[in-house]
């Protein structure tokens, strides 16, 4: 029995790796449940519940949607009393596989290692939207968490039925039941119901409502979550035997790269096929509207004749932006596309009038790409008159339905298999290359793998928005800060969506487009400090080109965080230097102004965080900047405080500037980080970790350069990143719980990761304050930038 | 052209153009998924090998450069069946996020554990720097190395041979 068409043994090995240990492909194999493959064993739930299509019919398709109201959708028991979890999210490297089987085992009451995980291929895990806005655990650990209660309690019905005693009656340890007056009465979950279905219909509109009839276990009661098992992904990352969707070969497989317009906005007048005819391995030069692609038989080859390709582009008549250096006029000066209207609360013109001090900053941050440390890539396969795509899409459903409607394809007969792939941060959310990958396919009618070369990755990837700020401020004669004034502009205009068929780059370069690009947004800061006078505005500018252009947003790891919280915490700490308060003691004082709160204790769980990382600091209350050291090495202090949905974070940086070279080092990082309920700690840690690092590199490092026509920042030179010589000395992580009654048995989780990457901005322009009197506004602080301001303050 | 190669261990043949560069012969002719395409610049790190206890970025080194030569990539630093401490300790730490990169963090940390048995962490930072991570695990990486280094000195040569590759 062969469950799929047209998929080597090398691929089915790879799915098979992606479920987990080599114990547990063990026992699914003398379990039998390991028909041929990894996909078979993700599909072995799927053909009982299918039978008279048998698992050859599921694997050649079509694909039909998982119902998400079937608990056999979620949970598979095998023979062996393991269990399989479907999850229809994506792991970027955060762990939420790993997280995902502590909830689920801890409900199930199954030790964790007898468990796996398939995660995000669409014809086998229900469509959860895969990943997106951290809710991996905050959204979506909920129902799992329900339904792996469900799957407890069925078995402990079928457990009662089996030994004759009621249900309360029973006690349950591992996947083992027994009576709990005589421990010799006894029967597994594989005996009762090992390799079959549970045919146990669930509530619920929706898959974040989806429930069954059992209650989830109180904190009191989980066991698993809240320890730290090693994450199962990471050996195959260790000894190079992962397969990843870069790594994906098919028989008949052919190789495609793309050639870009030199200029964004140009027209493809003509390609000379006969320039590449003639090259070893050519295949084909496929040309539609403006998107050009050249298959070849090897890699190597379709490289070269991508690089040799003779094309007549017409650039377009008028420049279709302005060049980097001019960017922040430009966008000052430009009709706001959307938003016209402030927000005010109380009196600000008032306000503003009696005040004894008014402070003004702007604040600019430039396009930062997501620069992907792998470009963009995928292998799709149209046999059978269907597409399998392998892509490391984070919105792989949403991948699956873009394709479908880009090729007017029936939905059921288009799959995408979920692999791991480098760091995507948002960048897959608009997945070009899966869309490339299955036009090709369908367009030569065999398996193609396209992959972007770095250039076109770092030219063309998407951006995330860049943001001008206008602030002002009011304090009285006391210090108070009686006014607050927001105004940012965000260039934002045609924001991406999630894999839309007529927004990812090869259709607007086919000229598949609607007829309004998306609005995009501005976003504004958090209030939770009391400010009794407020004027709040956020405006959206575009770009002259709106369509086909290297400078088209999308969400890069907190689409607005990092920009906004930069200018309001910034500036916060701009406020209490004039007020010559402690930056520490001035948020406190403007989140204690009130008792109010908006959900979830968060000021009060605010407040704690500002508090623990200040202790964990040795913070020592003093106004900034502190004394200006005499020596080449000046040394500074800053904090910043940001929320997220209902994650609160503080970050203190310490600095050494040196005044002779303007280079910034971030010598030591703290984080304060109340996230409610942590199912794994350790793998937390390294999350806040890796998020902190990855804002550092954006504040210090990264910023995409263009000219009038094309962006000039190409590759890891003209787009550097923070590297080993950045890292800071030391990194504290405190995981705070300081909800009011932090042994509430209903604890929730909430989620974790973008969250850190809004305050560190601010936190190191903070401590550049701090160590030399010179305020940082615009992001970001290369040594040359760093350094004149230096010389202009006379430091 | 034919070009013969060593690869941790086992022999190659494979007949392709003098100028194909090697990553593109380990990954789509030997079958190997440790180096992998990052840049095609030597920028990133993410193909690296090493040959001749160097960390060599086969993206840029073509197949007539390599001509005989003995490569060793990350499948063939384990040694019957047993991690080499590098490995070791990146899973002890729990080093990767994505794990995109970390064939070079691992094979660039390796080839510089065996010229510097015992780096100070100027020498990590410095020796490592080349080497990118968009995830940013620099931190567990750093770590990683030390306790790497730690246990290569305590598994004395006389204690077996499985250590270096």
């Amino acid at each position: 029995m062969t469950a799929f068409t047209n998929i080597p043994k090398s691929i089915e090995d790879i799915l098979e790796r992606r479920i987990g240990s080599p114990s547990r492909r063990d026992f699914l194999r003398t379990s039998g449940l390991l028909v041929v493959s990894a996909v078979s064993v993700a599909h072995a739930d799927a053909f009982a519940q299918a039978p008279a299509q048998g698992a050859g019919a599921l694997g050649a398709g079509p694909y039909p949607d998982r119902d998400f109201r079937q608990l056999d959708s979620w949970i598979a028991i095998h023979e062996d009393s393991t269990a399989t979890f479907y999850v229809g999210k994506t792991d970027l490297g955060q762990g939420t596989g790993t997280a995902f089987r502590q909830i689920m085992a801890d409900e199930l009451d199954l030790a964790w290692d007898k468990t796996s995980c398939v995660m995000g291929s669409t014809d086998v895990t229900v469509d959860q939207g895969g990943s997106g806005g951290s809710d991996a655990l905050q959204t979506d650990g909920v129902p799992m968490r329900r339904v792996a209660a469900e799957a407890r309690r069925v078995l402990l019905d079928m457990a009662s039925v089996r030994l004759g005693v009621p249900a309360p009656q029973l006690a349950v340890s591992d996947g083992v039941v027994s009576v709990a007056a005589d421990p010799s009465k006894r029967v597994t979950y594989g005996q009762l119901i090992g390799g079959r279905r549970f045919n146990v219909t669930l509530t619920g509109n929706n898959t974040d409502s989806t429930t069954g009839q059992a209650r989830v276990k109180t904190l009191q009661e989980l066991k698993i979550v809240g320890q730290s098992p090693q994450r199962y992904d990471i050996p195959a990352k260790v000894d190079g035997s992962l397969t990843w969707a870069v790594d994906v070969k098919l028989p008949g497989m052919v190789h495609a790269r793309n050639v870009k317009p030199p200029v964004a906005g140009a027209k493809l007048i003509s390609a000379d096929e006969s320039s590449v005819s003639k090259l070893p391995g050519f295949v084909k030069l496929v040309v539609k509207g403006n998107y050009v692609a050249v298959v070849c038989e090897r890699e190597e080859q379709a490289i070269q004749a991508a690089r040799q390709l003779k094309a007549n582009w017409q650039k377009p008549a008028a420049a279709p932006f302005p060049a980097s250096e001019d960017l922040f006029n430009y966008m000052r000066s430009a009709a706001p596309t959307t938003g016209s209207a402030p927000a005010v609360s109380g009196n600000p013109d008032a306000a503003f009038a009696a005040a004894a001090r008014v402070v003004e900053a702007d604040y600019e941050v430039p396009f930062q790409g997501h620069t992907a440390f792998g470009p963009a890539h995928a292998t799709a396969d149209p046999s059978n008159d269907q597409l399998t795509i392998y892509s490391n899409d984070m919105k792989s459903y949403g991948l699956r339905s873009g394709v479908a409607q880009f090729l007017q394809m029936p939905r059921d007969r288009v799959r995408v298999v979920w692999m791991e792939g480098p760091q995507a941060y948002g960048r897959t959310a608009a997945d070009d290359a899966g869309f490339e990958a299955a036009f090709l396919a369908k367009e030569l009618g065999r398996p193609v793998r396209v992959q972007w070369m770095r250039n076109e990755e770092t030219a063309w990837d998407t951006k995330g928005p860049a943001y001008t700020f206008r602030m002002r401020g009011a304090l009285d004669a006391q210090g108070n800060l009686t006014a607050l004034d927001y105004a940012a502009r965000a260039l934002d205009h045609n924001h991406l969506g999630y894999n839309e068929p007529d927004t990812v780059l090869i259709a607007q370069l086919m000229g598949q487009r609607r007829d309004m690009p998306a609005r995009g947004g501005a976003a504004t800061p958090s209030h939770m400090y009391v400010v009794p006078n407020r004027r709040t505005l956020a405006q959206v500018v575009g770009l002259p080109m709106v369509w086909e252009t290297p400078l088209r947003t999308g969400n890069l790891r907190d689409p607005d965080g990092p920009q906004v919280t930069f200018a309001s915490e910034s500036f916060i700490d701009e406020l209490a230097a004039a007020a010559k308060a402690d930056p520490v003691e001035f948020r406190l004082k403007l989140l204690t102004a009130s008792t109010e709160d908006d959900g979830n204790f968060k000021r009060a769980r605010s407040i704690a965080v500002i508090k623990a990382a200040a202790e964990k600091f040795g913070w020592q209350p003093r106004p900034s900047p502190g004394p200006i050291a005499r020596g080449d090495i000046l040394t500074g202090r800053g904090i910043s405080y940001a929320f997220r949905s209902q994650t609160v974070v503080a970050e203190i940086a310490e600095v050494e500037v040196n005044r002779r070279t303007g280079h910034v080092w971030v010598k030591r990082l703290v984080c304060a980080h109340d996230c409610g309920l942590v199912v794994n700690p350790e793998a937390l840690h390294r999350t806040i970790e890796g998020g902190m690092l990855h804002s550092l590199s954006r504040t210090l490092h990264e910023e995409v350069t263009f000219d009038t026509e094309k962006v000039t920042s190409v590759d890891w030179i003209t787009h550097p990143t923070l590297t080993h010589a950045d890292t800071p000395a030391q990194i504290d992580v405190l995981l705070i719980n300081a909800d009011p009654n932090p042994n509430r048995p209903d604890l929730p989780q909430y989620g974790a990761g973008e969250t850190v990457c809004k305050p560190l901005f601010a936190a190191v322009a903070n401590a550049v304050f701090d160590a030399t009197g010179v305020r940082l506004r615009r992001v970001p602080f290369r040594d040359a930038r760093v350094l004149a301001a230096l010389k202009t303050e006379g430091v | 052209m034919n070009f013969t190669l060593s690869v941790n261990g086992q022999r190659h043949t494979v007949d392709v153009e003098p100028a194909t560069p090697l990553l593109y012969v380990l990954r789509n002719d030997v079958g190997l998924h440790g180096p992998r395409f990052g840049c095609g610049l030597g920028q990133c790190g993410a193909c690296t090998v090493i040959i001749k206890g160097e960390a060599v970025r086969s993206c840029i080194r073509p197949m007539s450069g390599v001509q005989g030569a003995e490569i060793t990539t990350l499948e063939g630093l384990a040694k019957n069946g047993v991690l080499h401490p590098v490995q070791q300790a990146w899973i002890d730490e729990q080093v990767p996020q994505c794990g995109f990169c970390q064939n070079g963090q691992i094979m660039t940390a390796k080839a510089l554990l065996d010229r510097t048995p015992n780096p100070t962490d100027a020498q990590i930072r410095q020796g490592m720097a080349g080497t990118l991570c968009r995830c940013m695990t620099y931190y567990r990486i750093q770590a990683a190395i030390k306790r790497a280094a730690k246990a290569m000195a305590s598994s004395s040569p006389e204690s077996g041979s499985g250590v270096l590759a």
